[in-house]
């Protein structure tokens, strides 16, 4: 897979392809931040496209371009929370500690990523069917009508996938472990 | 990372929903668009009946000043721009 960084140079270099690869990659990431501090539709979109559009036009004030996604988690929240405190389009929002509650949640997403990350490795049967069943938790008719397989074995399916994704999960950190040791 | 139970895997998974599809093509086609778009919002504030076209018909507007943009992005610009 195509490193963070990688992209990131080529956005630089006007590549327009590399700034789509780059936006469908954390186009979840910034969406699960903006329902993190439940902004409504027409707020978490506003947020959405402003959060890319900043990130666009700042890419050349990145230091480490290996920190995107942090630098793309920062300036997301930041921008969640100056339309929190300016007044909902939509409704105002009365949770005092929402904001102190999105912070946990937004920990928990980084660990979300790198699981969707490690998704993405796998094969393609795996990816969709995983995907479709807890990510747009589609029904296992749905699923089978859609990959066209047998409804009674969706579920054996999915159990598969998932030991396969905790597996890969396992080999990834023994990687990582091998090379901080 | 830590290794992870498949219940946790799971709940991880389904934190990470897909954003609106058009939400996502808006956001890939808008800032490379933008100097266009710039260049549109410059020309319907000297131009009385430019701004009445944009109003009228924004797809129009766009041809017009070559800037070539997807149902998504004609859509955001519209929200922004507040346009019925």
């Amino acid at each position: 897979m195509t490193t963070d960084a990688e992209l990131v140079a080529r956005c630089r270099d006007g590549d327009p392809d590399a700034w789509r690869e780059l936006v469908e990659r954390y186009a979840r990431y910034v969406y699960a931040i903006t329902q993190a501090f439940r902004l409504g539709d027409a707020d978490a979109d506003d947020v959405f496209q402003e959060t890319f559009a900043r990130a666009y036009e700042r890419l050349d004030t990145l230091r480490d371009d290996d920190a995107f996604r942090p630098w793309l988690a920062s300036l997301t929240r930041r921008l969640c929370i100056d339309r929190l405190r300016a007044g909902s389009r939509e409704q105002p929002i009365e949770d005092p500690d929402l904001e102190l509650a999105a912070e946990d949640t937004l920990d928990q997403l980084t660990q979300a990523f790198d699981v969707h990350a490690a998704l993405a490795e796998l094969p393609e049967n795996c990816r969709e069917i995983l995907d479709r069943f807890f990510a747009r938790d589609e029904s296992y008719k749905t699923i089978a009508d859609a990959l066209d397989l047998p409804s009674g074995t969706i579920a054996s399916r999915i159990s598969r996938c998932l030991a396969r994704l905790r597996d890969r999960l396992g080999e990834e950190n023994t990687t990582e472990a091998r090379l901080e040791g | 990372m830590t290794p992870h139970h498949e219940e946790r895997l799971a709940e991880l998974l389904r934190m990470l929903p897909p954003a609106p599809r058009g939400w996502l093509e808006a956001a890939q086609e808008l800032p490379l668009a933008r100097p266009g778009l710039d260049r549109i919002v410059a020309r319907a504030e000297a131009d009385a009946r430019f701004r009445e076209l944009l109003i009228s018909d924004l797809e129009s507007a766009f041809a017009q000043e070559g800037v070539e943009v997807g149902e998504a992005t004609v859509d955001a610009v519209r929200r922004r721009l507040s346009l019925p």
